[in-house]
């Protein structure tokens, strides 16, 4: 099949396990963003992937090929590296120009080339300028021109975008991802940032320990965690301790809740979003009763903290949909079945 | 980082002891040799104070141009020969785990331990027809029978390499231990195979380290007059040798002086050409 595919893929370094039998499958043309906590082994998902570790054991296969044990320089795929690793020695056009000399392609046919990804990320004429005289985010493009050079079938990013301030970042993100789109490359970019993994991704895998613990569209990611890992990594959520009562309804904080499954081992965990909690006068039919302790006002949100016996609880609403409350009054707290995830323990 | 110019005389404070150092040391024995290159010699070793160049215009003859020439060439060739081992060595002691890189460095710097002469007799020792390698290589059936390698320019050349080398190597590995590792595998995913990575990214990256250390060796090199004693014929004794000559066994202090202030010219015109060279090289690209 076209595309790429992790089967069992295992790495061990000495008595650790950085990646524990990842199996993946990403199709041609899509756009897969790696995200996880630092040490979690996506960089060495990646740098396997490129080849540049061997994998312990299982298999990398590219279009149907297995390139496990192909070198580096043989499997055709371009990286851009956290620290870029631009040529110092070279100036920004032989930079780009490095894998068609290393063929030993003509010179024409190297300046057409740097030519064209030059005006491809919007430096044109940076060709003769040396590399340390540009700005944190030409360097960027530079790194991303070089690796797209010889047209790779894989595109890899290991936190490209990190070493750049916010609002360059959130630019370059959208930047990525429609280079990406516009060129129909498979593309995996290894991040620790959410924003940016929901920001460009088709695919988000979130790793922790070595593990995937879930792969999906970033919608469906924050929609419906896998687990509570998942839950808690991506966006804020509060997770809740729920059980089934003696007639069988699930009971969240000594509130029954109507039209939510029970858990059928008896406890579970309930994810609920901050946005997806919805506070009411106390007392009302199905509320839980709360405490306010702290209110958050941040202009466009307010973030309503709450303590429901001792369990605390946050609450994010706009400006309108919210009642009037303050610090020390008690409220109602609504659960929409709907919207809530049920997680095992 | 940004620094002031030093605005008050006390400023200049930190300067005293290295200018100190550098007088005391250098400045006036340096100053001494000049004049003594000047002076009159006297038969029977001793020398007045004049003014004469007599002991400068010896060196306009031929025997001397072939000296010279000959220091020249071999303090380059062990230049060249250092750098051509110690930059891949050194490159690949990087990539090593820190315990073996210990383990290389130490084994390296115990070299440095060793005086000259020992290592010029450890190598006739080695390259003599009686106990030499060569004995080896005819109990491993490649060779007849055994030979001496000794005295010869190789064997001059071999030891003056392995006295140079752990400098050679002291001097590259900070270098190369600041080189970013992901600038050869960023080469080897655009294509690059690990030999191609090295000569095309390793060492243009390198190129003024890969300058300053073949400068610092072949001025080290230079000054070596014990080893083409010991493993060399006459006609591969170096400048050095003859100054020490002339120093020690002739007592003409006035001559050894002179040759000393002109090999000293003679580097510093050729430190001066590689710099030039290179810094032209640098400017072009």
């Amino acid at each position: 099949m076209s595309g790429l595919t992790l089967n069992s893929v295992r790495k061990d370094f000495g008595g650790f396990t950085a990646v524990n039998d990842v199996q993946l499958t990403v199709p041609h043309g899509t756009f897969v963003c790696m995200l996880g906590p630092s040490g979690c082994g996506k960089t060495t998902l990646l740098r396997m992937i490129a080849g540049l570790d061997l994998p312990t054991s299982g298999e990398i296969r590219l279009d149907g090929e297995d390139i496990t044990a192909v070198p580096t320089h043989k499997r055709n795929l371009g990286m851009v590296f956290q620290s870029l690793a631009l040529f110092p020695h070279l100036t920004v056009g032989e930079n780009i120009a490095y894998p068609l000399r290393i063929r030993g392609a003509p010179r024409e046919e190297q300046k057409r080339r740097v030519d064209e990804l030059l005006a491809m990320i919007h430096l044109p004429g940076y060709a003769d300028r040396p590399v340390a005289k540009l700005s944190g985010g030409q360097r960027q493009r530079v790194a991303i021109a070089r690796a797209l050079t010889r047209s790779p079938k894989l595109f890899l990013l290991d936190e490209p975008l990190s070493a750049l301030d916010a609002k360059l970042r959130e630019a370059m993100q959208v930047e990525l991802r429609q280079l990406q789109q516009q060129l129909g490359i498979t593309t995996i970019v290894v991040t620790h940032d959410q924003r940016e993994a929901m920001t460009m991704a088709d695919t988000v895998v979130v790793m922790n320990q070595g593990e995937i613990r879930q792969a999906a569209s970033p919608m469906e990611i924050y929609r419906r965690p896998a687990d509570t890992f998942v839950a808690d990594f991506i966006g804020s959520t509060n997770l809740i301790d729920m059980e089934t009562d003696s007639a069988g309804r699930a009971v969240v904080l000594g509130q029954a809740i109507p039209g939510l499954s029970a858990p059928s081992g008896g406890k579970a965990i309930l994810s609920v979003r901050p946005e997806d909690v919805q506070l009411t006068a106390p007392g009302g039919d199905g509320a839980i009763t709360g405490t306010v302790t702290f209110v958050r006002d941040l202009g466009g949100t307010i973030e309503t903290f709450i303590d429901c016996s001792g369990r605390p609880l946050i609450a994010v609403s706009t400006p309108r949909a919210r009642p009037e409350v303050s610090v020390g009054q008690p409220v109602g707290v609504v659960l929409d079945p709907g919207v809530c995830v049920v997680l095992d323990r | 980082m940004r620094r002031e110019a030093p605005q008050k005389l006390t400023d200049y404070a930190p300067l005293a002891f290295p200018a100190i150092m550098l007088t005391l040391f250098f400045v006036i024995p340096f100053g001494t040799m000049i004049a003594v290159s000047f002076f009159q010699r006297q038969q029977g070793g001793f020398y007045t104070p004049a003014f004469v160049l007599s002991n400068y215009e010896r060196f306009a003859s031929l025997f001397f141009a072939n000296v010279l020439g000959f220091s020249l060439m071999l303090a380059v060739l062990v230049a060249i020969c250092c750098v051509a081992i110690g930059v891949p060595f050194t490159y690949l002691l990087t990539r090593m785990s820190r315990r073996a890189q210990i383990v290389w460095m130490v084994a390296l710097l115990s070299v440095l331990s060793l005086s000259e002469v020992i290592i010029g007799f450890a190598w006739s020792t080695l390259f003599s027809r009686t106990a030499g390698i060569t004995n080896l290589l005819v109990a491993l059936g490649l060779m007849e029978k055994a030979v001496a390698l000794s005295p010869g320019f190789p064997a001059v050349l071999t030891a003056m390499v392995y006295q140079a080398l752990p400098y050679t190597i002291l001097v590259l590995y900070p270098a190369l231990v600041r080189l970013d590792p992901t600038l050869t595998e960023a080469a080897r995913t655009l294509g690059a195979s690990p030999l191609r990575a090295f000569f095309t990214v390793v060492v243009p990256a390198l190129r003024a380290t890969i300058l300053a250390t073949l400068i610092m060796v072949f001025i080290f090199a230079l000054g070596s007059y014990l080893l083409p004693q010991i493993l060399g014929r006459p006609q591969h004794w170096t400048l050095s040798v003859l100054i020490t000559d002339q120093a020690i066994y002739q007592s003409n202090m006035p001559f050894a002086a002179a040759m000393a202030v002109f090999l000293v010219l003679v580097t510093l015109a050729m430190v001066a050409l590689t710099l030039f060279a290179g810094r032209k090289r640098e400017a072009a690209a």
